[in-house]
């Protein structure tokens, strides 16, 4: 059942990507839409679903907290098979998931008795998921709640990726490494990254962003680093010693 | 002895490249508060401006202590002595030219802040990163009078040595109280963290003591990881009141030792009360707050009510990214980027930020959570995250504490030189 889902959600990603480098205008690339237009795209949802202070369940469940909520999780709602299931094998509502379920509900889950044929419009979709993500724990309070913008690695500016090699770069972007790794070398806890041959650098740095090499923290921190990036750290580093 | 900007430069300026300097004499940095933000700030600017900026640095504390890692300290983890760091390098190897005082004014349009010792110190670009302070009336019947009586213990140093001498004077079954703060607040999973180091030291010294928490919070930081490790190690020792059962009505007698919750009356033999915070009060004179926090501009730091502030860490409104000392560090390197920039032309990139949050549940069992984050027009939006998982092995747990060793290494060299 969940295949057609996760195949679907491949070719979604590729759309994420189009999208944010085409939107430009008032919005950053990298947030995940207009809340203020959500909430009129909302009007769509707001007969079945309800959020907000008050939000109760109507013919849906209401929708408070819904990102990074597992799917038919609450307990006071009673849920097709279908999503019930769903929610048993792991399906975790968070972006990528929430915008394939808005986009073609029963693509993602066959039985789901939400009788909606589906937001079309991509922009419509990351609108109401801005808006809806209001509705949702906030990471300033806690920091493993999910991301409020789309990963930037998609959207570099283009005057960015024109800082090939810079040193400076490589001197800025080395300074978010030092709050854990020290400048000096040592390695306590913490591997020391100084004086390494620039290709071992960056082919440990390639195996983190593709998650190749396991560590949360490395993963996360290389998930975000351009190839020039990467190239100006081990430069960086590599001068270290 | 303290160390002066003067010897500094009559020792290496003339060895420095001719700096490119505005209008005449260095332009002025002045840092408000030395601790993971401002310290983290001035060094920044101070090194990679290499002599061009004249910094200096205001804090009143001659030894800093650091608020994170000192619930280890509580846990028995730690010395108290080893979360002390001096300004000695600041000033020495990098000329920041420290000055222990309290700043008490800010004059916007002169670009002046007054001290309490006397004096004016101008600048060109201000930084205050001044941390907390607390709500007065967040929790009736405590007020920072009673801080001996029902300590916070939420800045470093002798609070937090307090704190630790009431919980080993607790006697045999007695009760340990804390009142947890409502969002947003200074290290989410900090008191929790706390707790679990208060449980590890009771359940050696005093094993049927109980730990009462009162939390106005439905759900907090790291919670499914929290209570995991405390039913793994503490059994039955810990309760918590949430606001469901009355956690957000509470009231505290410090004279009796008494919590009232939801109109319950409960003797207790250590009280935690760790109020509702705002920005340090230098912020409220600088005119740069609204509400509790000061709003600040993502891609620089500059606070939005003045172009020549920037404001770090947790005095900040700012967007998702958590109160943290590593919150506070990584504002700090896009801020001193920003203050380089406008002042001597050196380049700037666009911001990024970063934070991890280590906690530990007990020995040898560390957990972590942690974000990237980027600056976008209205907030610092979160990117990408991870937390750890419930069930990992012992030997991943361990070593996510080693790493956390690490950490603290890390970032105190980074602040402290």
């Amino acid at each position: 059942m969940m295949s057609g889902g996760i195949s679907g959600l491949a070719g979604l990603a590729v759309g994420i990507l189009a999208s944010a480098l085409l939107a430009g205008g008032k919005l950053a690339a990298n947030e995940i839409g207009d809340a203020d237009r959500g909430r009129d795209v909302f009007r769509a949802c707001a007969p079945c679903h309800q959020v907000g202070a008050d939000a109760t369940n109507r013919v849906g469940p209401q929708l408070n907290g819904i990102f990074g909520r597992k799917a038919a999780s609450v307990d006071t709602y009673v849920y097709s098979k279908s999503l019930a299931r769903a929610g048993s094998d792991g399906l975790i509502w968070d972006l990528v998931r929430l915008d394939a379920y808005l986009e073609n509900p029963k693509a993602l889950v066959s039985g789901t008795r939400m009788n909606f044929r589906g937001l079309k419009d991509k922009q419509d979709r990351d609108d109401v998921l801005a808006y809806l993500r209001l509705f949702s724990d906030d990471p300033a309070n806690i920091p493993e709640a999910q991301p409020t913008a789309r990963p930037a690695e998609v959207d570099l500016p283009p005057e960015i990726l024109a800082l090939v090699g810079d040193p400076d770069y490589g001197e800025y972007l080395g300074s978010e490494c030092q709050t854990c790794h020290q400048g000096d070398g040592s390695d306590a806890g913490i591997p020391a990254i100084t004086g390494w041959p620039d290709e071992d650098f960056v082919v440990a740095m390639h195996a983190y962003k593709q998650k190749v090499r396991p560590h949360p923290v490395m993963q996360m921190m290389a998930g975000r680093l351009s190839d020039e990036e990467i190239a100006a750290l081990a430069a960086y580093f590599g001068g270290l010693e | 002895m303290t160390f002066h900007r003067r010897t500094f430069l009559g020792a290496t300026a003339a060895s420095l490249a001719a700096p490119m300097v505005m209008g005449q004499g260095s332009p002025r940095v002045v840092v408000i508060g030395g601790g993971a933000g401002g310290a983290t700030a001035a060094r920044y600017v101070a090194k990679d401006s290499k002599g061009a900026i004249d910094v200096t640095l205001i804090e009143p504390s001659r030894s800093y202590y650091t608020c994170f890692f000192s619930n280890l300290y509580i846990g028995g983890f730690r010395e108290l002595s080893s979360l002390a760091h001096s300004y000695g390098t600041l000033a020495a190897d990098y000329g920041v030219n420290v000055v222990h005082d309290w700043a008490i004014g800010i004059d916007r349009d002169a670009k002046t802040v007054s001290l309490a010792g006397g004096g004016q110190v101008p600048y060109d670009r201000l930084i205050l990163s001044p941390g907390i302070d607390f709500v007065d009336g967040s929790v009736p019947g405590w007020s920072l009078a009673a801080q001996n009586a029902m300590p916070h213990a939420y800045k470093g140093g002798s609070q937090t040595e307090l704190l630790k001498a009431q919980v080993e004077a607790m006697p045999q079954g007695g009760v340990f109280a804390m009142i947890a703060p409502p969002n947003p607040y200074r290290c989410p999973p900090g008191p929790y963290e706390r707790v679990s180091m208060v449980a590890h030291k009771l359940k050696a010294e005093n094993p049927t003591a109980k730990i009462l928490i009162v939390d106005p919070k439905e759900k907090y930081s790291k919670q499914a990881l929290f209570e995991e490790g405390w039913q793994a190690h503490y059994g039955g020792m810990i309760e918590r009141i949430g606001p469901d059962f009355g956690g957000a009505s509470v009231e505290v007698r410090p004279d009796a030792m008494e919590v009232v919750i939801d109109g319950e009356v409960e003797k207790v033999d250590v009280c935690n009360v760790i109020p509702a915070m705002k920005a340090g009060r230098i912020c409220d004179l600088a005119g740069v707050s609204e509400g509790n926090w000061a709003p600040v501009v993502p891609a620089t730091m500059q606070a939005r009510a003045d172009d020549n502030i920037h404001v770090l860490g947790d005095a900040t409104s700012q967007g998702d990214m958590p109160k943290s000392g590593f919150s506070a560090n990584s504002q700090a390197k896009v801020a001193a980027m920003a203050v380089r920039g406008a002042l001597t032309g050196s380049k700037v990139f666009p911001a990024r930020f970063s934070n991890t949050c280590w906690s530990l549940i007990d020995s040898d069992d560390g957990v972590k959570v942690g974000a990237t984050y980027e600056a976008t027009e209205e907030k610092i939006s979160k990117v990408d995250g991870f937390i750890s998982q419930r069930g990992e092995d012992a030997d991943l747990r361990k070593a996510t504490y080693e790493e956390s060793l690490g950490w603290y290494a890390g970032i105190t060299a980074d602040m402290f030189g």
